[in-house]
């Protein structure tokens, strides 16, 4: 969320050269909690953004994209933060090979709606279109696809990075500082821009298989028996059921869809993208909507119209991978109380470990509507990468939950216990010790930022809760 | 940093031998806080507070602060902020004066308006300049019911409360969108050595309390907060009782 957009943009539109005096606006993350203000600036060019960069304060600078991390990740109290989403040129597009080198502030949306049409697809997307590639590669994001085709860097080919000392840089994979900052949350420097590897389909629909699984035990055998045969694999969870039915699920697994599945009428247009959105949830939704009850019978309902076991059925791609995108703003319906999204993975194995988790989430009647399930694959060289061969489960919580601190440091020195970890991208409420135990290169990380950004340039409220 | 709980990571207790201060502490040390600053007039209750907290686990910094020395206050607190950032600020400092004796030495009667309003000014500007610069953070600033509407039997403790919290809502406007705020608290009759000796009052209530009020307070968001919650309504009913009624009741 940010207030006073307009003025942002003015400040790089009215001061050539940028003026890093712009205005003030305050800031949050999408789960709309631990607002803070920063000054904001939107570079246009990669000179603008080095000039920003150069004429940092002593409370530093970072860069921000479409605000989808849900903590604090994008926030720098004090400081000035870049809006990456003006420096958005698609920059290179090799349809022979599939390869597309962009700016940073360009959205994954904007790629898909550029490349479907050529027959390519983003390698990896999360569960919304409305990220930046810059982003993309600060939070080494993961989708569906993670056991086949890893996280978002593994596709990055190359990348231009600013350094605190406002100079630009090229990195390849391999190299220590491109391991740093794929997952490096924004903290090496400002991404500039990126190539990134395509996926090469037939067609914009999704053959997807749908189906029902009565508890958690259920769940776990059907994603270990059959995971590896499906390119996209997901399981929402209802953890507000319980007993007998406690982790109840519903699969999606699918791929894209060859052009012999569709339809003739389908096939005239085999690669048309026009994804289709609902209007903004409102503003002002009052905060306690979403209580135990509500959303208890939303997941009821939600599973019960879900099919038993239906194969090969066609969706769109918004339908399939970003459902939520159909309502823009949808983080508004949790109240002015905002809410936090809480996702860890366990190591396969810790399989105990998640089963715990999730009956004590249940037992503590948590709201949330939808968590997912999923299995990872091999983790990527990133420093501070998220995914790990394991169980990954992601929630959506209401800040006001009572307890809800206590129960989440809980769980947090469980999934430590099992060698498990808890994603920067989602997180807004970790404490530093536990967050260092996770992350054995983190020292590395700490090291690396001393040595090549001596005076802190570039920080966040992320980095200063968790002293990354 | 606050995270998004509302549970901050670093605090500073002016008045750092406070009973409410200590209690506060006590709470927020238990959740997150990992960095406290206590400043104070140098004392044993000052020491053994710093002793408690840090065996509690927290890292404690003891700074000499003396409210009613005003001129000192931007050396004391600039040294403070630049140590690293403060997520909350707990404004404690307070005395309540002897009445009577204000009555008879009009200087005595100074004394507490230089500590409780003259010295919160001070303070409580430059930690709110402190905490626009960060871009964020909390001044919480103990107030008190007796502020509300000053009574005959303690006008000049009441007075001062009253010029605070006054204060203290304006500075909170002043800073609305700088991501910084100020929460103001407003207990009744709180049991703490500072009250020693006096009888009960109505609703009387503990530091303990006070201190669970603001880390609730501080974790919805609040602007203001009455301890105990009932304060409120009463205080309504009594600012607006005619004049002579309002005389004639034994408060």
């Amino acid at each position: 969320m940010v207030t006073n957009r307009r003025t942002a943009t003015s400040c790089a539109l009215s001061a050539p050269g940028l003026s890093v005096a712009g205005m003030e606006g305050r800031l949050t993350g999408w789960g709309r909690t631990a607002p803070t203000t920063a000054r904001l600036c939107a570079p246009t060019t990669a000179a603008e953004a080095a000039a920003a960069v150069r004429a940092a304060g002593e409370r530093g600078t970072l860069a921000r994209g479409l605000g989808r991390s849900y903590g604090d990740a994008a926030q720098n109290a004090g400081g000035t933060v870049l809006d990456m989403t003006a420096l958005a040129r698609v920059l290179a597009l090799d349809l022979e090979r599939g390869l597309v080198t962009c700016e940073a502030g360009v959205s994954l949306d904007r790629l898909m709606r550029l490349l479907l049409p050529f027959g390519w697809f983003v390698p990896v997307t999360p569960g919304t279109r409305y990220v930046t590639v810059g982003g993309a590669v600060g939070a080494d994001i993961h989708g569906k696809n993670h056991h086949v085709s890893g996280s978002f860097g593994h596709h990055v080919t190359r990348m231009r990075l600013l350094t605190a000392a406002g100079e630009e840089v090229e990195l390849t994979p391999g190299e220590e500082l491109f391991d740093a900052t794929t997952g490096g949350m924004g903290l090496t420097g400002v991404i500039l821009d990126v190539t990134i590897k395509l996926l090469p389909v037939a067609t914009s629909l999704m053959s997807v298989d749908t189906e029902r699984a009565a508890d958690l035990d259920d769940l776990m055998r059907r994603l270990e028996a059959t995971d590896h045969r499906y390119r996209y694999s997901v399981a929402w969870i209802d953890l507000v059921a319980r007993g007998a039915a406690t982790g109840r699920a519903v699969l999606t697994r699918g791929d894209h869809a060859a052009i012999e599945e569709l339809t003739p009428r389908q096939r005239r247009d085999p690669l048309v993208f026009r994804p289709r959105s609902l209007p903004p949830a409102p503003r002002g939704i009052p905060g306690g909507l979403l209580r135990t009850a509500t959303v208890g019978a939303f997941n009821e309902l939600w599973y019960r119209r879900a099919p038993r076991d239906r194969r090969g059925q066609l969706q769109r791609i918004g339908a399939f991978f970003h459902p939520l995108d159909g309502v823009p703003e949808w983080n508004r319906v949790y109240g002015p109380g905002g809410f936090l999204q809480y996702q860890f993975v366990v190591p396969y194995g810790q399989e105990a470990t998640l089963r715990s988790i999730v009956e004590q989430l249940s037992r503590h009647g948590c709201p949330s509507f939808l968590a997912v399930l999923k299995r990872f694959g091999e983790g990527g060289p990133g420093w501070l990468s998220f995914p790990m061969p394991g169980w990954t489960l992601a929630l959506d919580l209401p800040a006001s939950v009572p307890g809800l601190g206590p129960l989440l440091d809980r769980l947090d020195e469980q999934v430590l216990a099992a060698g498990g970890r808890v994603y920067l991208a989602k997180d807004s409420r970790m404490r530093p010790r536990t967050l260092a135990a996770m992350y054995p290169r983190l020292a590395d990380f700490r090291a690396l930022r001393a040595r090549i950004d001596p005076h802190g340039v570039f920080t966040s409220d992320l980095a200063r809760r968790l002293a990354l | 940093m606050m995270n998004a709980l509302g549970d901050p990571q670093s605090l500073l207790v002016l008045g750092g031998s406070s009973e409410i201060g200590l209690a506060t502490a006590r709470r927020l040390v238990g959740s997150r806080v990992e960095t406290v600053h206590l400043a104070g007039r140098p004392s044993p209750a000052l020491d053994a507070a710093a002793a408690e907290l840090h065996a509690l686990g927290a890292q404690v910094h003891v700074h000499d602060f003396d409210a009613s020395a005003v001129e000192t206050h931007e050396t004391v607190l600039g040294k403070i902020f630049a140590e690293g950032d403060v997520d909350v600020v707990l404004l404690a400092f307070g005395v309540l004066g002897d009445q009577e004796q204000g009555e008879r030495e009009p200087l005595a009667a100074a004394a507490v308006a230089r500590v409780n309003y003259l010295g919160a000014v001070t303070s409580g500007l430059l930690c709110a300049q402190a905490l626009r610069r960060q871009g964020h953070g909390a001044l919480v600033v103990l107030s008190s019911v007796a502020g509300e509407r000053a009574r005959r039997s303690n006008f000049i403790y009441g007075s001062t409360k009253a010029g605070l919290d006054a204060f203290a809502q304006g500075l909170g406007d002043s800073l609305h969108g700088s991501g910084a705020r100020v929460m103001v608290v407003r207990p009744g009759f709180v049991r703490t050595r500072m009250t020693e000796g006096l009888p009960d009052a109505p609703l009387a209530t503990t530091a303990d309390s006070v201190a669970e009020a603001v880390v609730s307070g501080l974790r919805r968001g609040s602007e203001t907060v009455w301890v105990p919650g009932a304060l409120r309504f009463v205080m309504s009913g009594l600012r607006h009782l005619p004049r002579p009624v309002f005389r004639r009741l034994p408060l």
